[in-house]
């Protein structure tokens, strides 16, 4: 078990490895980089500009090289001025994009300041610390998910046990088709008919809030329903099909038959008998389902002016905010790799037929 | 002019008959479902004669009201499309105009279902889906889109006006708005689903919406297949470190959020740097590579023959692959014009490149799982026993005993690309902002969504029943590959 959990482990250390050097490599690009210069300077400059601008602020070494600074793991850049002698560096305050006089820090600054370290860099378009940035984003989409789940979660395998229970009745045909509908419909779909129907005010009522910006402090029914049902919709129809498939694969086992003969009745024969074995097929979709949750969130925070984690993603590849970007991408490139790996661990847990020596 | 209402005329007698129908439909299925709950268990119980008996009770009853019901739905959805066509323009209001303008498509359907149903006992696998009503009904709703898509695209037939002008004063007005300055009661009188934020037809730019979509989404499906094929075959086959190399790689682009894929590659800075032309380049040689190993791993005991028909085909297709990534404008420019057939305009071929590389992975690792499974099986030791070549083995033994999931999976994966590409034009990527798609449209149409809802509502769901028609579609065709 140890011996398969540190391979796993490994396997997703050197993914992240290779998945952050891709993004770091796309988004430094040098018409990425001009674009930087750009903006920090006014559009009208000329390419020498360009040129002076980026090796004045480190970004004309190697990209594998800034890649390691970036993660912490090569010294940071560091620059003196040669006429007057202001120091600049990547590990100074502000990024090294404000300079700092001669003699007024008394602490050497550190040599290494990247990820690792903790040190995520300095959004452009936020002006603040990338670390902040991003965990204020994480805690908004944490409340939006935690809704998510509770809705979506017992919802689809309800949907799913019922359906699987007696495969063919109608039942099974009608939740099915919901089930189907639902994995039809995309976030930006559902979304849109949510606010077109649910959100005009009626005979002076209204039902639903169509924008969500209010429930950042305070999520009441009226602002986060829409939201949460709108991401939990296209989920929930994906879990409810692979619940019933794993509901029908079980129903038709032998020792149910053996139940049903001794005369168990049909509630405890599902309730009791089946339901564990049923669940444990759903348990690797859920965790599988979060990564593409991700997706969903997204699109959410974008249609109801929610500014959580995919709202700042859309933000920061919007406006070529690159160390934001970066940030973002890492944090969603570890959630993604640590539900896998939640969702391989859990599935040894959960079936007994499994045993990794 | 006067407006025109939903309905019409016919509406004033066809409405209360519908709603009727549909009230008393869902009232019906609410109480089968609660009904089913208690039912006793169905046992098939035979007449004499052989037939089934039907089940009485009120269970049975309400069963029998539904199927009615159902029946009386389809009539009345039926005669509103009828009324349509028979009534002069106007007579049964929008949904009237609307059938009329459609008539192609519908005679197109109705020609096709016939011709299946003729046949379908000859036509193997398709023959077999109109065997099973979930399977027909996606079919229908695929080929009511792809033949608008065509007859819109190709013949320029269904659209009333031009997706892209502009007609002033028609700003997100109301469906059925008359247009101003024509004064006939003919086609393209009204804007019959309203007008847009930029005073453009939206009933027209849906249906060419659905060109775009018709034209990208099975194509780059299809390529994403070629990719997985020729990748999943020996990965699965061979097994060993190719298998760990390539199922990294497929993981490290599964583990990819998509959204960041696609802002990290459809923005106009890596277009610049040639990155997506590269990955054309790549990409689209798995075609060629699979149609020259496929037939020289056919013919290869033949060499009379594979010579001939590896030169034609590798001709043609090399032909195509060349002028597909020869772009003016781009890193890849050297085929000269004459020989050059045709070019893509650069958004497009960006969007076709990041969905077909979204999706390959996924492909190759379901191909890699079933050729795990079927290569221990005695047919594949037998081609071994024989002395066949491994890729003789792998796509002329293998691959076709795979074929029943592969094609559920290309049904449910279109449908999958169809919401990429609407996910691409929602967030303004890709594609050009006047572009007709169904996703770009939902995007700009979301701005004054609870004020105006019909510019944003009707792409969204002709994108929903287009992709619901392909799950269906897949699920029908699941039902019937399993049967035997």
């Amino acid at each position: 078990m140890l011996r398969f959990l540190a391979g796993r482990i490994f396997t997703m250390l050197v993914t992240a490895l290779c998945l952050t050097f891709i993004v770091f490599f796309l988004t430094n690009l040098p018409p990425n980089l001009e674009k930087v210069a750009k903006s920090e300077l006014g559009a009208r400059i000329s390419d020498a500009d360009v040129e002076s601008w980026l090796g004045r602020n480190g970004y004309a070494d190697p990209m594998i090289i800034r890649y390691g600074q970036w993660l912490g793991v090569v010294p940071g850049w560091t620059r003196t001025d040669a006429e007057d002698g202001r120091r600049f560096g990547r590990c100074l305050p502000d990024n090294g994009l404000a300079a700092v006089p001669p003699g007024a820090s008394e602490m050497p600054p550190p040599t290494f300041c990247g990820v690792l370290q903790g040190d995520w860099g300095f959004s452009t378009v936020f002006r603040r610390d990338v670390g902040e940035v991003v965990l204020r984003g994480l805690a908004l989409t944490g409340k939006l998910m935690f809704w998510v789940t509770v809705v979506m979660i017992p919802g689809a395998l309800i949907i799913g046990v019922l359906a699987g229970m007696r495969e063919g009745s109608r039942l099974d045909r009608s939740l099915s088709t919901v089930s189907i509908v639902s994995t039809a419909t995309p976030e930006y779909v559902s979304g849109v008919v949510f606010i077109a129907l649910l959100t005009p005010t009626v005979f002076g009522y209204r039902l639903f809030n169509g924008s969500a910006t209010t429930a950042m402090e305070d999520a009441t029914f009226y602002n986060f329903t829409l939201p949460v049902v709108t991401i939990a919709l296209y989920g929930m129809g994906y879990i409810a099909r692979m619940t019933r498939a794993s509901m029908t694969e079980v129903m038709t086992a032998q020792y149910i038959r053996t139940a049903r003969l001794k005369g168990v009745t049909f509630g405890n024969i599902v309730m009791k008998h089946a339901l564990r074995n049923a669940l444990i097929a759903p348990f690797t979709v859920i965790m599988l389902q979060f990564p593409w949750l991700l997706n969903g969130v997204v699109i959410v925070e974008t249609l109801f002016n929610y500014k959580g984690f995919g709202w700042t993603l859309v933000e920061a590849a919007g406006n070529n905010d690159i160390e934001l970007l970066l940030g973002v991408s890492v944090v969603s490139v570890l959630v993604v790799l640590v539900t896998q790996l939640i969702s391989d661990i859990g599935y040894v847990f959960l079936n007994p037929r499994i045993r990794i020596s | 002019m006067e407006p025109l209402t939903w309905t019409g005329a016919v509406g004033t007698w066809l409405d209360p008959v519908l709603w009727l129908v549909a009230g008393s439909l869902a009232v019906g299925v609410v109480a089968m479902i609660v009904m089913s709950f208690f039912a006793a268990p169905v046992t098939l119980q035979a007449n004499a004669d052989g037939t089934v008996m039907a089940r009485g009770g009120a269970f049975g009853f309400v069963e029998r009201a539904v199927q009615a019901l159902v029946l009386a739905l389809c009539v009345v959805v039926l005669l509103y499309i009828l009324a349509g066509i028979v009534t002069p323009y106007g007579g049964a209001g929008i949904v009237g105009a609307m059938a009329k303008r459609l008539l192609p498509t519908w005679i197109a359907l109705a020609l096709t279902f016939a011709v299946s149903i003729a046949f379908k006992r000859r036509l193997g696998l398709y023959g077999k889906l109109f065997d099973n009503v979930i399977g027909m009904i996606g079919f229908a709703l695929v080929m009511f889109w792809v033949f608008s898509a065509i007859f819109a695209g190709v013949f320029d037939m269904i659209v009333t006006h031009d997706p892209l002008s502009q007609v002033s004063g028609m700003k997100n007005e109301v469906p059925g708005t008359p247009v101003p300055g024509v004064d006939a009661m003919t086609m393209g009188a009204h804007y019959l689903l309203g007008g847009d934020a930029l005073a453009r037809d939206v009933f027209s730019r849906m249906i060419a919406g659905g060109w775009v979509v018709i034209q990208i989404a099975p194509l780059a499906t299809l390529f994403a297949f070629m990719v997985g094929i020729v990748l999943g075959l020996p990965a699965g086959y061979y097994g060993g470190k190719l298998d760990i190399v390539l199922s990294f790689l497929a993981n490290l682009i599964l583990a990819f959020p998509v959204i960041l894929l696609f802002y990290l590659l459809v923005t106009p800075e890596i277009v610049a740097t040639g990155i997506p032309s590269i990955m054309a380049a790549v990409l689209f040689v798995f075609p060629v590579v699979f149609f020259a190993v496929l037939l020289n791993a056919r013919f290869h005991t033949r060499p009379g023959v594979r010579g001939p028909v590896l030169i034609v085909v590798l001709g043609i297709m090399g032909l195509i692959y060349l002028s597909l990534i020869s772009q003016p404008g781009t890193i890849f420019t050297f085929m000269p014009r004459w020989l050059d057939l045709f070019d893509i305009s650069g958004g497009i071929l960006v969007v076709f490149v990041s969905v077909v590389f979204v999706n390959a992975p996924t492909v190759f690792r379901i191909v890699r799982g079933i050729t795990f499974d079927i290569k221990t099986r005695d047919y594949v030791a037998a081609a071994q026993t024989r002395g066949e070549g491994p890729w003789y083995i792998m796509l002329w033994e293998i691959l076709p005993n795979a074929r029943g999931p592969l094609i559920v999976d290309f049904c449910l994966r279109i449908g999958y690309t169809t919401i990429l590409l609407g996910t691409l034009g929602f967030f303004g990527l890709g594609l050009s902002t006047e572009s007709p798609d169904w996703g770009s449209t939902i995007n700009q149409g979301r701005g004054l969504l609870s004020v105006f809802p019909h510019p944003a509502v009707v792409p969204a769901l002709a994108l929903l029943t287009l992709v619901l028609g392909l799950n269906l579609l897949a699920d029908g065709l699941r039902e019937e590959s399993l049967r035997d």
